[in-house]
């Protein structure tokens, strides 16, 4: 694939491994997050870890839609597509999202509810019009990255006087959570020491730029550089964020220039901007209450917002006690810290939003990385 | 994260949709986040959306510049 | 015995299945006469006996039974009926024995069309015929409409095991190579382009096939240094080593750039963020083999058609915690895990 495969090169990987090892300082540690469960998934895909010296870590972030997704959200999509008159259109990552007491929206389903699996947002359009005399909501998720197709869809469906599509809204956005883990008290109490720098999702870039990243850089001092999702572009990355750190420099840099630019795509910022506002907060699974972290739609849209049209209620959920989630997603515990790691939650019965999607912490590193630990246990 | 595939565009389609194909897998996405589309440019494709075009030269940039930092490595090993 | 004159043709081109179908009566005698027979024609199905009998051969009896659910019913490479006959005679072949006969089961949902069921039937008597076995009996039933997706088939086979052999999962060991017969992914990814949400275009059809017959060519190569065979369906290639793991007590060490993986379906794959080891084959195998043979059945299966792309994609190691390994092509090592849940495409 071109694009692809040129950035998956294991030569150049290594000449990068060496590189990295010569310039990270080894009277130090480099701690860095990636906030992007796409950079989780391919640290863990091609073993990279195994590639960086011992004192270069990588923590894992929050940045997995399906992870931060509340349970109450899933338990109120449930409820919604428990209604006779609704088709809930839904990504396949949601199907197997615990929401409350086990229930999910693949056993909804399979206890009667329409559920069906959608690859784009123009299907939805598509039932839409098939199905005229039901309800179809769609059921957005997703990052910036995500967010233009749900509004492309709310203009076309508005376009073509579409009177029975709606959406349940759940888009969330990346700064503000980066925002919130800086700020977090048990990242404070530890002089923010915790995190050296972060690696951006080039994805979420595409959208909005590097720009929106300027202030935290400059207000937290730390370095940010926005990558690709190849191997060889997480590794750049990370030798950037090492030269950063060397040089005491924090500034948000670009590796993924062949497809970010700093002012990021316009056409896309404007969709989302006429479509959505800020939501005052929003709950983030691991995260708590994040404010002027997600969206909603804005009023002239009203009548396609699918909380206002079913007047859907959030009622609390509280999670496990015993899941560390929350300090993990925040890069205080890894994985292997939580009691419920591979004994009650597994991929197979997801206790915490790490283990829901593959590109959970606690799931990537369950799925690619439990042989190291053992390993790591006899050393 | 989001799931994305960089793929060349093939043809391009009325009602802002267009076809790319990438090693021999193509699709119909929808081209109405990007405005000035033409074939044979590379885009990044995530749900169905061309989401950015790829810069031809900014990528064989990052790719010579990845090439020298792994060979300036290998020198100063050596 | 032959349909009597005073009945209606089955209108094989415009008719389809209804609850008559399924009654006993006439009609169903009608269809299994002028559909199933016609199609499956042999010796035992021409006696119209509710069972066939035949004669037990020297050495030990294989029996398999497997249903056949797929969505859409007709691939790019086959259709549900193919795959019926593959499938059995491979879950027969796997035990290094030669398929003999099968039996076949459908459920037909009400207004399921005749010529698609004359085209499912053909076919599954055209692979019988390939792959040298019979259908010797079977049975029809017709569900409402809305209670089946079109067609469900049952497939039971029998065959004869006369080489001796005893391939299990629990015989791999510690230095036993693994050898794939070819490309994987091809079938899964194949259904996937078909299913009307996902719509794409990919120019790869099902690998359905008959594998008896190149087990036997590895057979005669490498006699009792092959330990286990299985094909890898559901699950794919990372679901039949930890199977196989677990059952012996070992662990896996494979090679990334070993593994044959068409082009086309690596990016399939990498749009649906799916991972072509977790995607279904349908007409390829996985052989754990001992060391000192596995050159001479890895150049027995080049030589097969159906084996020509074969490899040696890693070995068994001693792993107390049976984990599947893979050294990744990039340098670095990961783990192949089993399938979590449903196979589901992902945006994220």
């Amino acid at each position: 694939m071109k694009y692809a495969d040129e950035f998956r090169d294991k030569t150049m990987a290594q000449g990068l491994a060496r590189a990295i090892g010569i310039e990270a300082d080894p009277q130090r540690a480099y701690r860095f997050m990636e906030f992007c469960g796409g950079h989780t998934h391919v640290i863990f895909r091609y073993g990279l870890e195994d590639l960086l010296p011992a004192n270069v870590r990588l923590i894992h972030g929050p940045g997995c839609p399906v992870c931060v997704l509340p349970a109450s959200r899933i338990d109120m999509a449930i409820r919604l597509a428990a209604r006779p008159q609704v088709i809930l259109c839904v990504y396949g990552d949601l199907m197997r999202v615990p929401g409350s007491q086990g229930q999910s929206l693949l056993r909804a389903r399979a206890l009667g509810a329409d559920i069906r699996m959608v690859y784009s947002t123009l299907d939805a359009i598509r039932i839409a019009e098939q199905a005229l005399d039901q309800e179809v909501v769609f059921f957005a998720i997703g990052f910036e990255t995500t967010t233009p197709a749900t509004a492309v869809m709310i203009r076309l469906a508005k376009k073509k006087r579409l009177k029975n599509l709606s959406v349940f809204c759940n888009h969330v956005l990346t700064p503000p959570a980066m925002q919130s883990i800086l700020e977090s008290p048990d990242i404070r109490a530890l002089g923010r020491a915790e995190i050296d720098g972060f690696i951006g999702p080039a994805h979420v870039s595409a959208i909005i730029g590097t720009e929106p990243y300027g202030r935290l850089a400059e207000e937290f001092g730390e370095p940010i550089v926005i990558a690709g999702f190849e191997p060889l572009d997480v590794m750049q990355a990370i030798l950037m964020l090492v030269r950063q750190v060397n040089d005491g420099r924090s500034e948000v840099e670009n590796q993924y220039s062949r497809a970010v630019r700093p002012e990021g795509n316009r056409r896309a910022i404007e969709e989302v901007s006429n479509v959505f506002e800020l939501r005052d907060q929003f709950e983030w699974r691991g995260l708590g209450l994040i404010q002027d972290s997600a969206l909603k739609l804005k009023r002239p849209y009203a009548k396609f917002d699918a909380e206002a049209r079913f007047v859907m209620h959030e009622l609390p959920v509280v999670d496990n006690p015993a899941c560390e989630c929350g300090a993990i997603l925040r890069g205080v515990k890894s994985p292997v810290d939580c009691k419920l790691f591979g004994t009650v939650c597994t991929p197979e019965t997801p206790i915490g939003s790490c283990m829901v999607s593959s590109e959970g912490a606690c799931a990537a590193h369950w799925t690619y990385g439990r042989g190291r630990d053992y390993q790591l246990r006899r050393a | 994260m989001c799931l994305s595939v960089p793929a060349e565009v093939t043809e391009l389609l009325p009602g802002d949709m267009a076809i790319v194909s990438f090693d021999g897998v193509s699709l119909e996405i929808s081209s109405a986040l990007i405005g000035d589309l033409a074939v044979g440019d590379y885009v990044l494709v995530h749900v169905g959306y061309a989401l950015a075009k790829i810069d031809p030269a900014e990528a064989e940039r990052t790719l010579e510049l990845l090439q020298e930092l792994g060979s300036v490595a290998q020198e100063l090993r050596s | 015995m032959r349909v009597k004159s005073y009945q209606r043709k089955l209108d094989i081109k415009n008719g389809c299945i209804d609850l008559s179908h399924g009654s006993g009566g006439r009609a169903t005698t009608q269809l299994v006469l002028g559909l199933f027979h016609e199609a499956f024609g042999n010796e035992w199905l021409a006696r119209c006996n509710d069972q066939s009998a035949f004669g037990v051969r020297s050495g030990r009896m294989v029996m398999t039974t497997d249903s056949y659910v797929v969505s859409p019913l007709f691939f790019p490479g086959g259709n549900i009926g193919s795959l019926a006959v593959h499938g059995t005679v491979n879950d027969v072949a796997m035990a290094g024995a030669r398929p003999l006969y099968l039996a076949a089961s459908f459920i037909l949902e009400e207004g399921f069309r005749l010529s698609d069921l004359k085209a499912v039937a053909d076919s599954m008597g055209a692979a019988a015929r390939a792959a040298g076995v019979h259908i010797i009996t079977g049975d029809t039933k017709v569900v409402e409409r809305g209670k089946a997706d079109g067609l469900f088939i049952s497939t039971t086979g029998v065959g004869v095991l006369a080489n001796g052999l005893e391939l299990s999962a629990e015989n791999a060991r510690i230095g036993d190579r693994v050898l794939v017969s070819g490309c994987l992914g091809d079938h899964g990814v194949a259904i996937m382009s078909r299913r009307h949400n996902l719509a794409f275009q990919v120019d790869i059809v099902s690998d359905s096939a008959a594998l008896h017959d190149l087990v036997a060519v590895m057979v005669a190569a490498g006699g009792a240094g092959i330990r286990v065979m299985r094909d890898p369906t559901r699950g794919g290639l990372a679901a039949t080593l930890n199977e196989i793991a677990h059952q012996s007590s070992l662990g896996f060490r494979l090679q990334e750039e070993a593994i044959p993986v068409k082009p086309a379906v690596t990016a399939a794959c990498e749009l649906l963020g799916l991972d072509p080891l977790h995607v279904a084959n349908e007409g390829k195998l996985v052989a754990i083999v001992a060391a000192d043979m596995a050159d001479a059945v890895l150049a027995a299966m080049k030589a097969h058609p159906l084996g020509c792309d074969a490899a040696d994609i890693g070995e068994a190691v001693a792993d107390h915690h049976h984990l599947v390994q893979m050294s990744t092509s990039f340098g670095g090592r990961r783990i192949v895990d089993w399938l979590s849940g449903e196979q589901l495409p992902r945006i994220c």
